[in-house]
Formats: C-alpha cells, sequence, structure tokens
C-alpha cells in the first residue's frame, strides 16, 4: 500500500476511535488489527493507567522468558555461551519447535527468588549476553529458522566490567545482526522493554508487545533523575514519555499488541502463554512466504521510518 | 602531549570546595592544567591546550572547518526540525527547549550533515554539536545520519561521521530509542552497497550513540581523553557502587580493550582520516 493511501488511512482510523495519531509515521501492522486494537485501547490511556502497566510489567509474578519458553516451545534445547568468554544467564537462547517447525528463541530472563534473580542479573545482560544472542541469530539464519525474541529486561546492565568488555558495541552489532538476517523475526515485549538492552533483541519484523508490557528509552526513575532531578517523580516521568503499549502502536513503533488474561499474565500464567503463542504463530505464519531478501529489505525500511520531524 | 600525562593536582582538589567547582569554571580554562585561553588562541590551536594536551569540545561547523578543505563543504538537509510527537513537558515543554538551544547555538539539531572533501579525497560528513541539548539524538538527528548513509551510497563516498552526544533525546520517548535501529538500518544498506563509513568519536559519546551507528565505523577513532561509555560513569557508580578505575570508559580504556582502533590527537586527524580515504579507495 502506497504511504499516501496508508496515512490517509490512519487519519480516517484517528477520526473513528478518537485516538489521536502521528502523521509521518508508519505503520506496517495491517490496518483492520490496527483498528480492532485502538478500538479497544482507547479509553485505556490515562495517567494512572499508564503507571498501573508500568507496575504491571514489573510485577514479580509476572511470567519470564522461560516461563513462556516451556508453555509455548516444545522439544526446547537451550544454547549456552558466547563463544568467547562466559554464558550470560540474563539472556535465554535455544532451539525448539512451535507447530512442529524448529525455531530460534532468544530472550532476557529475569529471577523469581533472590539466588535465580543475582544469577539472573535481573534481566540485565553484559556484552557477553548480546555476543550469545548474536550467535544464535546466525545459526537461525544459517538454518532457515524462524527467530523469536522475548524482551524484558530494565536495560543493558551498567557495569564497570561491562564497559570494559564493549556493552555499547556489543548492542549496536547485535541490532545490526538482525537487520542482517533472511530468516522472519517476531519479537514480543513481555514485561520491561529498557532501552538498548531491549532494542538490541528487537529489531523484526514484527514487534509486538503485551498489553500490560512497557518499552521505553530510558526507565521512569532514570528520566525522573535526569529531567526532574528527583527519582520520585517517576510517574510524572512515565506519564510525560508514555511507555504503554497503546502509545506505542499508535506512534507505529510497534505492530501489534498480545492481549493478556483479565487482570494481567501474572494471574494466569498458562492463558498468557495461549494468547502469546496464538499471536507468535499467526505473525510467522503471514511471514512464512516472504522470501529472505524481501523480509530484510522491508524489515530494515520499517526501521528506516520511524521518527516524527518537521 | 596525551591526557594521560597531565600533571597530578589532585592535592588541590581536596583544598577546593567540595561542589562541582570544575563545572563551573570558564570554558576555556583547562580543567587538565588550569591554564586560560582567549577564545581566539584556544581555536588556532584546534582547542587543544597547548600546555597538556587537553582536547577542548568542538562545536559542529568548527569541527568541519578543521577537517574539511576550505570551501569544500556544503550543508545539506537544513530544514529538518524536530516535531514534538509526545507533546513532552518536563520542567519546560521541549518545544521551548528546542527554539532555546536553536537560538543558542544557530543550529536547526545537532547535527550537521553535508559534503566536502578531505586533502583532496571526496566524502559525506556527519558531525554531531554537543551544544544543541547535549547533542542527544531524536528523529531529525536519525533521520540526518540516515539521509547521510544514503547519500554516501549514492555518490559512491565514503561517510565520516564525527559523534558527540550524550545519547537518546529522552524528550522524544520511544521514537529516539528508534532512533538506534534506525541508524544501525542505515550503515547496513550503506555496507550492502559498498561504502564505507569511518567514525570519530570526540567527547563524550555514550548511551544510544555508542549503541548504534558511532559503534558500526569499519574504522573507529577517537580523541584522547573522550568518554565513551554505555552508562556514564555517574550510572555506574550509583547502581553497581564498584569503585571506578581511573580511565573509566575513557577512549584510552576503550583502545586497550579492543573497542576501537586508534587515538588520534586532534592535530592529527585530517591527515589520518586523509589516509583512511586513500586507503579505502577513492571513488571520485
Amino acid at each position: 500500500m502506497s504511504t499516501e493511501a496508508e496515512l490517509g488511512l490512519r487519519d480516517r482510523l484517528a477520526k473513528l476511535s478518537g485516538v489521536k495519531l502521528l502523521r509521518g509515521t508508519k505503520l506496517s501492522a495491517e490496518l483492520e488489527r490496527l483498528q480492532r486494537q485502538l478500538e479497544r485501547l482507547r479509553t485505556d490511556t490515562s495517567d494512572e493507567e499508564i503507571w498501573r502497566r508500568v507496575e504491571l510489567a514489573r510485577h514479580q509474578d509476572r511470567p519470564y522468558t522461560l516461563d513462556y519458553v516451556e508453555r509455548v516451545l516444545d522439544d526446547f534445547f537451550e544454547l549456552h555461551g558466547d563463544r568467547g568468554r562466559l554464558d550470560d544467564h540474563a539472556i535465554v537462547a535455544g532451539l525448539g519447535t512451535l507447530e512442529g517447525r524448529t525455531v530460534a528463541l532468544l530472550g532476557h530472563q529475569k529471577g523469581r527468588d533472590i539466588k535465580e534473580r543475582t544469577t539472573r542479573n535481573f534481566g540485565m545482560a553484559y556484552p557477553e549476553g548480546y555476543r550469545k544472542a548474536m550467535r544464535v541469530m546466525e545459526l537461525a539464519d544459517r538454518h532457515g529458522f524462524p527467530l523469536v525474541t522475548l524482551v524484558d529486561t530494565p536495560g543493558a546492565y551498567p557495569g564497570v566490567a561491562a564497559e570494559q568488555h564493549g556493552q555499547g558495541g556489543a548492542i549496536a552489532r547485535s541490532q545490526a545482526a538482525m537487520a542482517r538476517l533472511g530468516t522472519p523475526i517476531v519479537s514480543v515485549v513481555i514485561g520491561e522493554g529498557g532501552s538498548g538492552g531491549a532494542v538490541a533483541l528487537a529489531v523484526a519484523d514484527r514487534v509486538l508487545m503485551q498489553e500490560n508490557a512497557i518499552y521505553s528509552v530510558i526507565s521512569p526513575e532514570g528520566c525522573a533523575a535526569i529531567l526532574w532531578r528527583d527519582a520520585s517523580q517517576a510517574k510524572k516521568a512515565a506519564s510525560a514519555f508514555k511507555p504503554d503499549a497503546a502509545h506505542c502502536l499508535e506512534l507505529g513503533v510497534i505492530d501489534g499488541i498480545v492481549p493478556e488474561p483479565e487482570g494481567g499474565a501474572h494471574t494466569d500464567h498458562a492463558a498468557a502463554a495461549a494468547l502469546l503463542r496464538e499471536a507468535v504463530v499467526s505473525h510467522l505464519a503471514e511471514l512464512a512466504s516472504i522470501a529472505p531478501d524481501e523480509l530484510k529489505r522491508a524489515r530494515r525500511a520499517k526501521f528506516r521510518a520511524m521518527g516524527v520531524y518537521a | 602531549m596525551s591526557a594521560t600525562g597531565r600533571i597530578d593536582v589532585s592535592i588541590e582538589h581536596k583544598l577546593a570546595a567540595p561542589d562541582d567547582a570544575a563545572a563551573r569554571k570558564h570554558p576555556n580554562t583547562c580543567p587538565g592544567c588550569s591554564s586560560h585561553y582567549r577564545d581566539d588562541e584556544l581555536a588556532g590551536h584546534l582547542r587543544v591546550c597547548p600546555q597538556c594536551g587537553h582536547h577542548f569540545p568542538v562545536r559542529s561547523l568548527e569541527r568541519i572547518a578543521q577537517l574539511a578543505d576550505p570551501d569544500s563543504f556544503v550543508e545539506d538537509e537544513t530544514e529538518l526540525r524536530s516535531a514534538d510527537p509526545l507533546e513532552f513537558f518536563d520542567l519546560r515543554p521541549y518545544v521551548e527547549r528546542l527554539a532555546e538551544a536553536e537560538l543558542a547555538t544557530g543550529l536547526g539539531d545537532a547535527m550537521i550533515t553535508g559534503t566536502a572533501s578531505i586533502e583532496g579525497h571526496a566524502c559525506r560528513l556527519a558531525v554531531m554539536d554537543f551544544s544543541f541539548m547535549g547533542g542527544s539524538m531524536g528523529s531529525v538527528v536519525g533521520e540526518k545520519f540516515a539521509r547521510a548513509c544514503e547519500a554516501a551510497a549514492a555518490d559512491g563516498v565514503p561517510l565520516v561521521s564525527v559523534s558527540a552526544s550524550g545519547g537518546a533525546r529522552m524528550q522524544e520517548g520511544i521514537l529516539a530509542l528508534m532512533q538506534l535501529p534506525k541508524t544501525v538500518c542505515a550503515v547496513e544498506e550503506l555496507r550492502d552497497a559498498g561504502g564505507v563509513l569511518i567514525s570519530v568519536i570526540a567527547h563524550p559519546t555514550t548511551g544510544g550513540l555508542l549503541a548504534s551507528f558511532a559503534s558500526l565505523g569499519d574504522v573507529l577513532l577517537a580523541e584522547p581523553g573522550a568518554l565513551m561509555s554505555f552508562a556514564g560513569p555517574r550510572v555506574v557508580a550509583q547502581t553497581t557502587r564498584e569503585k571506578l578505575p581511573d580511565d573509566f570508559g575513557l577512549a584510552e580504556s576503550n583502545l586497550r580493550f579492543g573497542h576501537i582502533d586508534a587515538i588520534v590527537l586532534r592535530p592529527e586527524l585530517r591527515s589520518t582520516l586523509a589516509r583512511l580515504l586513500r586507503l579505502f579507495g577513492d571513488h571520485t
């Protein structure tokens, strides 16, 4: 569809749903789906609602990557290590089957109890984690396995060793690796999509967010500390930069929203996993017939078009 | 002399006022050795302290004048301006901050792009300016960089980027974060077209810049003493309570750990770039 027609339709959709949409942003999701979602979500984006989603995204009982892996994939075989230095437990990698087809999986992994949280470093990866991810992306590409990534991190780990091992460069190269893959990629933000550490695993053909996930350039606390010089203004910061799924969809940053069970994903892991599975399967099916070069071209064009300027 | 060869004046710091007196120093007073210069004097030395070798920040147009052949630079994309998609308001509205930055710097945003030649070698330049909202990358910087990649590919000339940025522009929220994959994809397209990116990292290049195109040059050069870290020293100190090494995140440490190809003194930057442009092959 031409850009002009798409923009026209977005305008009409905006009038229909009463949600302010932006000229100049593009959305590659099918417009029907967009319309359904906008209509469902239009009443849901007050400041209070945004903060409730921030809290739900960080809820301690929220399902993490491995909770979804065991419910969504069959025959999961975990792959460890970056083949250089170590195995970063903040990122899980592996192969499994989905609808009988082998897929590669990558996801940030948080911990449930104190011991596991330490092992998983609260889902904050070192450069080694992103290097492990890149290795598995290339493996997927070599064998034509679709790639599914689950994003759930407060951010890449800000530490001395992480910097010494090249955190910034690893995040940049992980995005570049995803931009090169000739295999379909579906990413789902399942909790916190924290800044560079999140986008390093989310340069995908379809980027989805769960209903109560957040995706942001900085944590609300970090933003408040810098702009308000007071970390306790996090709520105010969150309502200013709007990290919730509805706003991300409106801004053309994501391609769709994955519903959660009533009350949030933490209330029913099995139901949340079923809904996630359904979304991933349907998006992968849509991407399955597209040639590798075309996938790559369209993926790059999608990210190339993001941004709003005059 | 490199920045590591500074005279140790830490004993004086103990007597100094505990608040950050350094931050209130005159911009032309050297943080390395406290020598003070007239502005024309400093500009004449490429803004490198003649006493201790400290590299002062360089504004974008002055940087271009230092690097490009006289009168060779032609700026493009001068009309691009930030929009305010989130109607962002912190202590002041984003549009007000933008207007103020434009008035104070005379720039449309934190990056200048255009064509130039360096010692006769044609190239494209994408130079950042830290004085425009901390050189932060929002939609305009991302778009200008992407267009610079496309122009470099179309012209068959190398792209030289000079980064100086605190990272993504928070006032543009998630769209600022999306400038990371956007610029990364632009570099990938440039690579597929057989193009060349030489990335010069000036002080400071942190956060989203280091996590996107600034790290993806075919060759990475940094200026002495440039801070280049994903997380800034304050964030790391506060989050981890680790004791930071003296050279935390500096170009020197990054060279030691293998993240950059060379540290280049500013007086040698022009000739170094010319040499690299020659090595990568003249497309003119």
